[in-house]
C-alpha cells in the first residue's frame, strides 16, 4: 500500500498528461493564431468584405492550395480588411496583375481565397499588394437585393396597371 | 392481490431507502473532504490507482471513437458539401459529450469495478471491520482517498479522451478523406468557445463524483460474501452507466 517511486512517477505523468489535455483544448482548438510553417512569402490584399474567412484558410489558383490566410486585420486608412497570404515558395511565378476573389467552397462550406492569374510578365515578390480584389458575396445582401428589386418591380407594374384602369 | 400491494410497497420503500442512504453516504463523503485532502499521499496514490493507470483505455477509446466520428462526419457533412466543418463538428461532439460521457462508462468499468471489488473484498474479510476495532475510521482512512482520487481523475481522462480523440478524428479526416488542414483547425478554432470546453470539464467533474460514490457506496456496503462482491462490482456498473446518462441529458438541458 506504500507509494513507491514507480506509482509517483506514473500519477506525475498521469496528472502531467491530463492537465497538458486542458490545455490543449483551451488554447489550441479555440480560436487563437495558428503559427504556420515559416516558408514561402507574402502578399497582402485589402478586401471590402471577407464574408466569414479565417486565418489558416487555403488560398487556391484553379482549385490547387498554394498557400494559407497568415493573418486577417482591418486597416483604417482605407477602411478595408487587411488580408496577409503566406503563399509556399515553390509558386512564385504569379503574375503581378493577379487577381484575388473570396469564394465560397460548397453551399455552407469554408471561405478560401482564389487567385486568377493575369497577363503581366512581372511576378509578385515578398511583400507585394494584390491590388485587384473581389470582395466576398454575402448571400444575405444578394437575398434582400433580389427582394427588394422584385417589390420595385412589382409596385411598378401595379401602378401601371391602376393608371390604366383609371 | 393483497399481497402483491404490500410487496409493491415493500419494494417501493426499500428503493427510497436505498436513495436515502446514497444521498447520505455521498453527504458524508464531500463533508470529509477537507480533512482527506490533507492526507494527501493516499489520495496520491488512489489517483494513480484510478487515473493512470486508466489511462491506456481512455486514449485507446479516444483514439478510435474520434476515427468514427472523422468517418462518420465527413459522411454525412459531404453531403451537404460541407466537409470542411468537420474539425467543429468532431472537437463539439468530443468535448461536450462524448469526451466526458464516454470517460465516465469506461471509468465505470475500468476503475469503478476496481473500488467495489477492492472495498468488497476488504468488507468481505473484515479488514474494514479490524480497523473500526482499532479506532481508524474506515471511510477516512479507506473511502475517502479512494473517492478523491476518483473525483480528481475524471476530468484529467476526458480532456485526454477529448484530445486524441480530435487527433483521430484528424487523422481520418485529413489524412484519409482529404478534408482541408487549414480548414479543418482554422473552423474548429472558429466555432468553439471556452465555454463549450468549461461544459465538458463540468460534466467530467459531475460525473467524477458520481461515478466514484457510487463505486465506494456499493463496494463499503456490499454483502461479505463472494457473491455479494460480485453483486457490488455488476450494481457499481450498472448504476452508473444510468445514473451518468441520466445526468448528463440534465447537464446538458441545463448548460445548452
Amino acid at each position: 500500500m506504500r507509494a513507491t517511486r514507480t506509482t509517483e512517477l506514473g500519477t506525475g505523468m498521469f496528472v502531467l498528461l491530463g492537465f497538458a489535455a486542458l490545455f490543449f483544448l483551451v488554447t489550441q482548438i479555440t480560436n487563437r493564431e495558428i503559427g504556420f510553417g515559416e516558408g514561402g512569402y507574402r502578399l497582402t490584399a485589402s478586401f471590402e468584405q471577407i464574408g466569414g474567412l479565417k486565418a489558416g484558410a487555403p488560398v487556391s489558383m484553379s482549385g490547387v492550395t498554394i498557400g494559407r490566410v497568415e493573418s486577417i486585420g482591418y486597416d483604417f486608412t482605407e477602411y478595408k480588411a487587411r488580408v496577409v497570404l503566406r503563399i509556399e515558395g515553390g509558386y512564385d511565378r504569379i503574375p503581378d496583375d493577379s487577381d484575388a476573389a473570396i469564394f465560397t467552397a460548397g453551399l455552407l462550406g469554408g471561405q478560401y481565397i482564389g487567385i486568377s492569374p493575369g497577363g503581366s510578365g512581372t511576378f509578385f515578390v515578398d511583400g507585394d499588394q494584390i491590388e485587384f480584389t473581389q470582395s466576398a458575396i454575402v448571400l444575405e445582401n444578394l437575398i434582400s437585393k433580389f427582394l427588394f428589386s422584385k417589390a420595385a418591380e412589382q409596385g411598378a407594374a401595379g401602378g401601371a396597371g391602376e393608371q390604366g384602369a383609371n | 392481490m393483497k399481497r402483491l400491494a404490500h410487496e409493491l410497497a415493500e419494494r417501493i420503500g426499500d428503493s427510497l431507502v436505498s436513495l436515502g442512504r446514497y444521498t447520505l453516504f455521498t453527504l458524508r463523503l464531500l463533508a470529509e473532504t477537507p480533512r482527506a485532502l490533507l492526507r494527501f499521499r493516499l489520495v496520491v496514490e488512489q489517483v494513480h490507482n484510478a487515473g493512470a493507470l486508466s489511462l491506456v483505455i481512455i486514449m485507446l477509446s479516444g483514439l478510435f471513437v474520434g476515427m468514427v466520428l472523422g468517418l462518420q462526419g465527413f459522411d454525412l457533412l459531404e453531403r451537404f458539401g460541407s466537409e470542411d466543418s468537420l474539425g467543429t463538428a468532431a472537437a463539439l461532439g468530443l468535448v461536450k459529450e462524448l469526451g466526458p460521457v464516454v470517460t465516465a462508462l469506461l471509468f465505470a468499468g475500468r476503475a469503478g469495478t476496481a473500488l467495489a471489488s477492492e472495498l468488497g473484498l476488504m468488507r468481505a474479510t473484515d479488514q474494514l471491520s479490524a480497523m473500526e476495532m482499532m479506532a481508524v475510521d474506515p471511510v477516512r482512512r479507506v473511502v475517502m482517498p479512494r473517492f478523491l482520487g476518483g473525483v480528481f481523475s475524471m476530468p484529467l481522462l476526458a480532456a485526454v479522451f477529448s484530445m486524441i480523440g480530435i487527433f483521430g478524428a484528424q487523422l481520418v479526416g485529413v489524412q484519409l478523406m482529404g478534408v482541408d488542414p487549414g480548414q479543418f483547425w482554422s473552423q474548429m478554432r472558429g466555432a468553439v468557445e471556452h465555454d463549450d470546453v468549461l461544459e465538458g470539464v463540468i460534466k467530467s467533474c459531475v460525473f467524477g463524483v458520481a461515478c466514484s460514490a457510487i463505486a465506494v457506496y456499493e463496494g463499503y456496503h456490499s454483502i461479505p460474501t463472494a457473491e455479494g462482491v460480485g453483486r457490488a462490482t455488476t450494481r457499481t456498473v450498472v448504476i452508473s452507466s444510468v445514473v451518468v446518462l441520466l445526468l448528463d441529458y440534465m447537464l446538458t438541458a441545463v448548460m445548452l
